[in-house]
């Protein structure tokens, strides 16, 4: 059960950190990197580094107000990331499947 | 989003032989298509490779957490993620094999759960979920996962 595609979200999720990001963001205010890394014993650079991440997987995105930089949850990530679950279902039923031709041949 | 899949099913096999071809790590990986490094212990670490076409080489590492010949199976992995940045704490699912005796053949029930180890964010979107458009997504992502 390969689960590569829509695992690029989910690398971006397998940590604590990010995870604590995008639960942050997940009421949809955008904030700034202050703000998200308020409490977070992390440096503004690695906080930086992890908005990347979750950039790049589509699950943040980055929004310029005057000087600062916003980050806000991206909701089209979000789907992906649920559309995923019907995947991993379908891959089951696939290995299923498998399985079955496996032991009743 | 839901926290668990659920699959049941009835094999027409005795429950013998679908118990080792689940907890068999070779005959596991013949139809899982996953290269094992070695056996399904209870309490340690199950290492290998996919041999899935299109994902060859892909790591596997699943927490074995139950062998309970013939009716039980289950072990732990991180969802997805084919290189978490530390796969030790990145958040996992249980997925559950359990067998029963049913006529001449075998009622294999299969439960992954542990999903609501994810965001709450993630939970939230999820709900609403029940849209065309989410199901035509689901069919790309098929495609794309298993083409």
């Amino acid at each position: 059960m390969p689960r590569a595609e829509p695992a690029i979200l989910f690398a971006a999720l397998g940590d604590r950190t990010r995870l604590r990001l995008v639960d942050r963001l997940g009421d949809g205010t955008p904030r700034s990197i202050a703000r998200l890394g308020d409490g977070l014993p992390i440096s503004r650079q690695a906080l930086t580094k992890h908005l990347q991440v979750l950039e790049r997987a589509g699950l943040a995105s980055a929004v310029r107000e005057g000087r600062e930089t916003l980050y806000r949850i991206d909701p089209a990530g979000l789907l992906a990331a649920e559309a995923w679950i019907g995947t991993v279902s379908a891959q089951w039923d696939s290995a299923i499947d498998r399985l079955k031709r496996h032991v009743e041949d | 989003m839901t926290d668990k899949i659920e699959k049941t099913t009835l094999v027409r096999a005795p429950i013998d032989k679908v118990w080792r071809a689940i907890s068999d790590h070779r005959e596991f990986g013949s139809w899982f298509k996953v290269d094992l490094d070695g056996p399904f212990v209870a309490g340690e670490k199950s290492t290998g490779k996919m041999t899935y076409p299109g994902y060859e080489g892909y790591p596997w590492l699943a927490w074995v957490t139950v062998v309970d010949a013939p009716n039980r199976l289950a072990f732990e992995w991180t969802p997805g993620s084919d290189a978490p940045d530390d796969p030790e704490t990145a958040p996992r699912t249980l997925v559950e094999f359990r067998l029963q005796p049913e006529g001449d053949g075998t009622r294999l029930h299969i439960v992954e759960s542990g999903f609501d180890a994810l965001p709450e964010a993630m939970r939230k979107s999820a709900l609403r979920s029940n849209t065309e458009g989410w199901t035509i997504q689901i069919d790309n992502l098929t495609r794309h996962a298993e083409g």
